[in-house]
């Protein structure tokens, strides 16, 4: 395959593997939390991030992961002390975090071409040094996931027993969004800032229509994620496509298509059932 | 020989979201008490045992377990909920529910043998040990009760908390887990929140009713004072059905 033999697209490939892992396992989680919002929430703050390393001079991504890591724990302590207004605080959040992005851009000295790389993403331009950052925060989220799987999935199942037994839901809770606020970095070049939150929830979401258990649901969702970064990659390469909305798209279709199935297989499972 | 205080609530205020809920509550249980409370809908009976949880943090008033403080030691409570509301789609097995309820007792990263066995043993004692690989949201509302009490009873718990534990389930379970409890409270300390008056007075040590304020005096009397300051109805309508023994009243037996 001459697909193959660019060193970028190669590159390209790791890195949508290495995304794929972060968000098959941290998506599985948002998905059976059902915490969409808080993540995309966290996701449209890393804008602020970004262009906090512009102003600064350092590397945006970087200015990304402290910038999303502090949001998430804000975020945390929200919807830990305001139940009632959760949802509309970390609406606003959102807002601001982008807001300040904007500002720090502005105010930035020199040039910010890429800008929009980070937004919609650009997997065909990872440089090395980034390949690290995310092999590293890949590890990162799967020693911690690793550790704590089971307090994470009791504090997502019963909050209020996790609180009985003695469980610090609120440790708990604030961990798994630094987790997120990780993975989103991961996913920054992959598919931007605007995008990640569909391929956050997309593999999960599939996975869990075929799955009965947390760990096929996250290996499945490796799988797919694989998949539509792959399959994503060489369409975008095929017909000179954005890669990061064509990644997004396909995983789209994917998503309506085991929808369908769910439904025609479900359908003839009652039919069937009927005619005994 | 004085009984140890397990449960001791002095001077509890308690209100949500503005209203008062409970007022002036005074109670101590002792150890291998099997206290009954009953009391109206919106009583507060709930809300008592969340606030010996620390689920519910009172206005004023002191609560102490086994001589601690909540904070402290609200982990030697087993807890069944009245409603336990969960995702029927959460990827779960209800051997995996059981199994939670020791994890905060659990050294290290995985389940160790005896922890295994204890959770084979609560499922049995709930008969479910059958269902055992089953995913929670394939049960019925009753089946699932009973999980939770097998999740309660599965950290070894010196108290038990029930919150109308028996709401959902069948005739032929409700017989086997009164038995059940009534074997339990001779190594623990239980205390039961249900409506099912005539099993209360059958099974419990000792009564009190809950409509605000609280009235109990430590033993199985139910009185007619109780009865019409907690539901605040004439006896008539309540006492159908309530064994004589435990119907008392201030003089004398009713009926
Ligand atoms: N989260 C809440 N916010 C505000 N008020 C509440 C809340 N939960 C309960 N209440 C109120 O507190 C009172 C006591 O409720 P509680 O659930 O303790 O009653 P209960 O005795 O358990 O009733 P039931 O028999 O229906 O279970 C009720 O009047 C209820 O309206
Ligand atoms: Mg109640």
């Amino acid at each position: 395959m001459e697909f193959l033999q660019y060193e970028f697209i190669r590159n390209a490939l790791m890195v949508g593997f290495l995304v794929s892992i972060a968000c098959g396992v941290v998506g599985t989680y948002v998905v059976i939390k059902r915490i969409a919002f808080i993540s995309g929430s966290i996701s449209h703050t890393a804008y602020g991030g970004i262009g906090l390393g512009y102003y600064l001079g350092i590397n945006p991504m970087v200015g990304a992961t402290f910038f999303t890591l502090f949001s998430a724990l804000a975020m945390g302590e929200v919807s830990h002390r305001m139940k009632d207004r959760e949802d509309t605080v970390i609406g606003i959040m959102w807002a601001i975090g982008m807001a300040l992005g904007v500002i720090f851009v502005k105010l930035s000295p020199g040039y910010t071409a890429d800008l929009m790389s980070y937004l919609f993403g650009s997997i065909l331009t990872v440089p090395h040094n980034e390949l690290i950052l995310v092999l590293i925060l890949d590890i990162i989220i799967l020693l911690t996931v690793g550790l704590f799987h089971d307090q994470f999935t009791m504090v997502a199942f019963d909050e209020e027993f996790a609180q009985v037994i003695g469980i610090s839901t609120r440790f708990y809770n604030g961990l798994l969004l630094c987790l997120i606020a990780l993975t989103v970095v991961v996913m920054i070049r992959a598919v931007g800032i605007i995008l990640v939150i569909a391929l956050l929830t997309i593999p999960p979401s599939i996975a869990g229509q075929y799955t009965r258990s947390m760990g096929s649901m996250m290996g499945l969702s490796i799988l797919l994620g694989a998949v539509f970064t792959t399959g994503g990659l060489y369409l975008s390469y095929l017909f000179d496509l954005p890669s990061g909305a064509t990644i997004i798209l396909l995983a789209g279709t994917g998503f309506l298509l085991s929808l369908l199935l769910k439904n025609i297989t479900g359908k003839i499972a009652q039919e069937k059932r009927w005619d005994m | 020989m004085t009984a140890e205080e397990v449960i001791r609530i002095k001077n509890l205020y308690v209100s949500l979201a503005g209203t008062p809920v409970l007022e002036d509550i005074n109670l101590t249980v002792y150890q291998g008490d099997f206290l009954g409370i009953i009391g109206p809908n919106g009583g507060g009976k709930s809300t008592l045992l969340r606030s010996i949880l620390g689920l519910v943090k009172p206005d004023k008033g002191e609560i102490s377990i086994a001589g601690g403080s909540v904070e402290k030691n609200h982990t030697l409570i087993g807890y069944v909920p009245q409603y336990a509301v969960f995702d029927r789609s959460f990827p779960i097995k209800v051997r995996d529910v059981v199994l939670m309820g020791r994890l905060a007792k659990r050294r290290g990263r995985f389940y160790s043998r005896q922890d295994y066995e204890q959770m084979e043993r609560c499922l049995e004692l709930v008969e479910m040990q059958e269902l055992r690989n089953r995913p929670i949201g394939d049960l019925s509302g009753g089946e699932r009760q009973r999980v939770l009490v097998a999740r309660a009873l599965v950290a070894d718990p010196i108290i038990l908390l029930l919150d109308e534990p028996t709401a959902s389930v069948d005739s032929h379970f409700q017989a086997t887990f009164y038995e059940l409890l009534e074997r339990l409270s001779k190594t623990m300390t239980i205390v039961l929140v249900s409506h099912d008056i005539t099993a209360i007075s059958t099974y419990v040590s000792t009564i009190a009713c809950l409509n605000r304020t609280l009235h109990y005096q430590h033993n199985k009397e139910l009185t007619v004072e109780m009865i019409e300051h907690g539901y605040n109805c004439p006896v008539e309508l309540i006492a159908h059905g309530i064994p004589h023994r435990v119907l008392h009243a201030h003089d004398g037996v009713v009926g």
